[in-house]
């Protein structure tokens, strides 16, 4: 339970570390290292060299803007549970922070890290679809935004090139009367999530995203549940809640098997997502 | 003489606090990993990546052969063979290293040896191993198949043994029958879980010519005793030392494979060579615990009153069979207490014990009595369904009443004194049967469902060394004998010596507490030294729940032997007659005055002139020895629990727990507390989450702490705990054994709870641990059979 032998770089200033992950293919970034830590120690990651951004000031804003936050990827998920970062859709923020692992990994682990590192039972990915926030990814090259729901290929990938690093994250503020339904199954509080369900429902904007992550399942957009759930708060005609849950899950998964695990503690998150912003 | 009652503070009876907090609070403790010697070397093993293969070759790394060590080199050694007595066991080694085969996933296969721990895992990759894979047996059922693959080659099929019995009359019990009851359920595999994981770290003293072997260890003679016949090393020359150590349930008593090999690495290296086990190997490597199959029936008259069980249960207990508990103990442990707390006259029992390519089993907290007691307690509570009545109404029918004691059970077990019904009703009254009744009722407004369990038990504590105790399993060490020394130092102060290890029990908290209760001295004064072979030179360990009883009582026989001496010399001091004087305060006291243990100190060790002529020159240290009586002392106690389920994703919430137990007098009750809470923190992750899954190649599949769950601190409810305390007849100050009991109840108590919310569904499950997975899977039987 020793990593392998490997170079430790502390830039200070953004451009430097880009310029030191540009110019080393075999590099990886740690901030928090509440992920690549263990990752090292079982040997599962070999990095050649490690460079640690968890000081950058530059990955650290925290910025309310007209109709939109701008959060930096090294802002901690501590943080957001003591809402020390602006809002977007009132204490939601710090109710989802708060079931994230526990203080320990929370005072370290960031927001950045979390969505880098694209594990499919972490809590950031799914939540920033729903809302749909954009990343934005630097290299010496330049810059990009990549809406959230683009980043992760599949579980532990995202569509990164090796010299990008994330430095932040644009989430649109919802407007008054915004409501989120947010259900997250775990076995017991502090694990990764079995069953991730997110749904935020904006009138003002007319926006409504449902998404639906957990341990074998890289978060998904769940359209019919959305349509089903604006429908609903809307009031234009009684939406079949289950029916628009299961054809969602029987479109991501490929069967309809009612009597699986998996899809059982699914469709139950889903549902309760969907009925708290359907009260 | 005598002792004025209560005038000790901090005495039996006292809830003081842990004097061994202050170092580990702090951050303090001294744990192998925290010990470093110059020159020192680490290891670390290269472990076996198949469950079962044939090992053809192994290349060492060029230019560092003499830092890589294999079975062929290690010359010397005594094959490590532990076997009880049962008819038709079959006998194998346990291997140190692996060397014709490899027969679990994970089993050590090489040592490599470098300055830092990282480069020995370095070194790992650079040594190549040729294996022939050969197909696993994973299953304990299908491993008895008749062309099952063999896991030892020399042996007719996998099975190590079975184990029969029958007392009483069964077949006239189930003619008389008028209800039966049958269930078969089975306790999934799970490794203990201490925070510090095992570790050594071996050298050579030069100045005394010993072995010194720093180990986490719970048994430090015994382990002595192993590596000494293993190693060839003889006794005198080879010194033991359990530091702190972070927790062990069992794990940690058996001759681990890498301590021998550490160990030879060495002496022959001639330089200090330490490994710290990390939580990957702890997970995958180590012995497991449990993995139990069982069939139960209960055989009952009209009014639901028991007349028979019969038990048959099966241990998957991997692929050897440690030293120096061996395979077999732990099946046949479960048949020996399933008729649990109850009157019942006649017991059937069969035991099987089944070889397979999985790490060796090993007891953990309970042993099989977690097993045993969910198989009493799941029948009874089937009977109350047939009966349709209360399941603790058909409980309290059932129990031994109070005017039985002593009673003999069918199986022979002396339960020595209490009130068993007591403890029922105690435990009906404060869950507050009635209440929960009436919720259940009314139902949810979440659409969960509440449910009521409870699970009645004794345990067999501190057990001796005659047929009732382990001499009748035939081992190779057999336990029983529990030493103690007591010495006054010369500013008048205590330094007791114990042969038992502290690893969670608090002992320097409660053998101080004895002690001053015999002495009438502030506990703050006493020393309690333990886990060091130069220290005390036998005992067994700690384990069964023995050391409060067995070491406590040596200490409390040391401790009144070297009163005497004390009061014979301060009557010396006092010019008074030894029957005129008092101890108390730590002062001798006579009609006309005092002495401090400090001045009688102070007499044998700087002023022997002034001791009285005849004085007993042994002086002020006493050696004295405890010996438990043969069947041990009997604790009981009555778990009582309420869960919701939620039935539509399975989780389990625990709403209220309650315990009440009995446990003799306390030394300690805020520590009995402590026991109390940690066995239930223990039994919760039997009951709801820890489990050590294989696959069909027999790939361990709980690696990290991600997958192998155990209960954090807000799964954990916030238990109510009711003592009773009715002394033993058996024991010193009528103290029982309490350190495994809160772990055995569990299982069995959340089972019923969890069943009883599912009656409406017509489901029931009868699998540990009881996760969401296993719950949902029950409902959807439940929807199949309605």
């Amino acid at each position: 339970m020793k990593p392998t032998s490997f170079e430790y770089e502390r830039p200070d200033s953004l451009d430097a570390a880009m310029r030191l992950l540009g110019d080393n293919p075999g590099a990886k970034l740690i901030a928090g290292g509440q992920s690549l830590g263990p990752m090292l120690n079982l040997r599962l990651a070999t990095p050649s060299l490690l460079i640690d951004i968890s000081r950058l000031e530059e990955l650290r804003e925290r910025a309310a803007h007209d109709g939109y936050v701008v959060l930096g990827a090294g802002v901690r998920h501590a943080e957001f549970e003591d809402g020390r970062v602006p809002a977007v859709l009132n204490g939601f923020f710090e109710r989802a922070a708060r079931q994230i692992a526990y203080r320990a990994v929370r005072n370290r682990g960031t927001i950045g890290g979390s969505l880098a590192h694209a594990d499919p039972a972490a809590d950031w990915p799914a939540i920033m679809i729903a809302l749909a926030a954009e990343v934005e990814a630097r290299s010496v090259r330049g810059s990009r935004r990549i809406p959230a729901a683009d980043l992760p290929n599949q579980a532990l990938e995202t569509c990164l090139e090796v010299d990008e690093i994330i430095t932040s994250v644009r989430v649109a503020r919802c407007g008054e009367g915004a409501r989120v339904g947010y259900y997250r199954l775990s076995a017991q509080p502090g694990d990764f999530a079995e069953a991730l369900a997110v749904i935020v429902h904006d009138p003002q904007r007319g926006y409504t995203q449902a998404v639906l992550s957990g341990a074998r399942q890289p978060p998904q957009r769940l359209g019919q549940t959305a349509r089903a759930v604006a429908a609903h708060c809307s009031g234009n005609g009684k939406a079949d809640l289950p029916a628009a849950v299961e054809a969602d899950l029987t479109a991501i998964s490929g069967t309809h098997d009612l009597t699986s695990y998996e899809w059982k503690v699914r469709r139950a998150s889903v549902l309760r997502a969907a009925q708290e912003v359907c009260v | 003489m005598g002792v004025a009652a209560g005038s000790v503070k901090g005495g039996i009876g006292a809830s003081i606090q842990r004097r061994e907090d202050e170092r580990f609070l702090h951050g303090r403790g001294q744990y192998v990993a925290d010990i470093m010697l110059p020159g020192m070397l680490h290891a670390a093993f290269l472990r076996s990546p198949h469950a079962h293969a044939r090992i053809k070759a192994i290349r060492k790394p060029d230019g560092r052969e003499d830092r890589v060590i294999v079975a062929a080199d290690l010359t010397g050694l005594k094959p490590i063979r532990s076997s009880p007595n049962f008819p038709n066991f079959k006998h194998a080694e346990f291997p140190v290293l692996a060397a014709d085969k490899v027969r679990y996933a994970g089993e050590q296969v090489a040592l490599a040896i470098a300055e830092t721990a990282a480069e020995a895992e370095d070194l790992l990759h650079e040594i190549e191993v040729d294996y022939e894979p050969l197909p696993p047996v994973v299953d304990m059922k299908r491993a008895l198949e008749p062309r099952a693959p063999l896991v030892h080659d020399h042996w007719s099929d996998n099975m190590f043994c079975e184990t029969r019995f029958d007392y009483g009359d069964l077949d006239a019990a189930i003619k008389a029958a008028k209800h039966v009851v049958t269930r078969e359920y089975r306790m999934n595999r799970q490794t203990p879980m201490p925070l510090e994981g095992r570790a050594c770290l071996a050298h050579i003293d030069r100045r005394t010519d010993e072995v010194v072997v720093y180990v986490s260890h719970q048994l430090p003679v015994p382990l002595q005793i192993g590596l000494s016949q293993v190693l060839g090393i003889p006794q005198r020359r080879l010194r033991v030392i359990c530091p702190d150590v972070g927790g062990a349930f069992g794990l940690k008593t058996y001759l681990e494979g890498e301590t021998v090999a550490v160990t030879w690495a060495a002496v022959r290296l001639g330089r200090p060579v330490r490994w710290i086990q990390d939580r990957y190997e702890h997970l995958v490597c180590d012995a497991s615990c449990r993995d139990h199959w069982y069939r139960v029936t209960g055989y009952a008259d009209v009014s639901g009153k028991l007349l028979g069980i019969d038990c048959e249960a099966w241990c998957d207990t991997g692929a050897y069979s440690p030293w120096p508990w061996p395979a077999g103990i732990e099946a046949s442990t479960a048949p020996g207490n399933i008729q649990g707390p109850y009157d019942v006259k006649a017991v059937r029992g069969r035991a099987v014990t089944v070889a397979t390519n999985k790490p060796p089993g090993q007891p953990y907290r309970g042993v099989a009595r977690p097993g045993a007691c969910f198989g009493h307690e799941t029948i009874i509570d089937a009977l109350a369904r047939e009966l349709a009545q209360e399941p603790h109404e058909v409980r309290l029918r059932n129990l031994v009443r109070p005017e039985q004691m002593p009673y003999r059970t069918a199986t022979r077990k002396l339960l020595d004194s209490g009130d068993y019904p007591a403890a029922m009703r105690k435990a009906a009254e404060l869950i507050d049967v009635s209440a929960v009744r009436e919720r259940q009722r009314r139902g949810e407004p979440d659409g969960r469902l509440v449910g009521l369990g409870f699970a009645a038990f004794y345990e067999q504590t501190a057990y001796g060394t005659g047929p009732f105790g382990y001499s009748g399993w035939g081992i190779e060490l057999v336990p029983g004998l529990e030493p103690a020394t007591a010495r006054l130092t010369g500013d008048g102060e205590l330094v007791v010596d114990v042969g038992v290890h502290s690893h969670g029990q608090g002992h320097e908290t409660t053998f101080a507490q004895i002690s001053a209760e015999v002495l009438d001295i502030d506990p703050g004064k006493v020393t309690v030294r333990y886990g060091d072979t130069s220290i005390c030179t036998t005992g067994t360990g700690t384990y069964t729940s023995r050391s409060t009883v067995s070491a406590g009582g040596a200490v409390a026989t040391a401790c009144r032997q070297l009163k005497v001496r004390i009061a014979r010399i301060g009557a010396h001091l006092l010019q008074a007659a030894e029957k005129e004087v008092e101890i108390r305060d730590g002062r001798v006291f006579s009609a006309s005055g005092s002495v401090s243990f400090a001045e009688i100190g102070r007499a044998w060790y700087h002023h022997p002139e002034d001791l009285p002529p005849d004085v007993d020159p042994q002086g002020l240290t006493v050696v004295a020895g405890y010996k438990a009586i043969d069947g041990g002392v009997f604790s009981y106690s009555v778990h009582a629990v309420v869960v919701a389920v939620d039935p539509a994703v399975g989780h389990v919430d625990i709403i209220d727990y309650v315990i009440v137990e009995d446990c003799g007098r306390m030394v300690n009750p805020m520590m009995v507390d402590g026991q109390v809470i940690g066995g239930l923190a223990g039994g919760i992750g039997n009951a709801l989450y820890e489990e050590s899954p294989y696959d069909e190649q027999g790939q361990p599949l709980a690696a990290t702490l991600a997958d192998y769950r155990v209960p954090g601190a807000s799964s954990v409810p916030d238990v109510r705990i009711v003592h009773m305390e009715t002394p033993s007849p058996l024991s010193e100050f009528g103290m029982k054994g309490v350190g495994e009991s809160g772990a055995i109840g569990p299982p069995a108590a959340i089972a019923n709870a969890i069943n009883d919310a599912l009656r409406p569904l017509g489901a029931e499950i009868m699998e540990t641990p009881m996760t969401p997975q296993r719950i949902l899977d029950a409902v959807e039987r439940g929807k199949l059979k309605q």
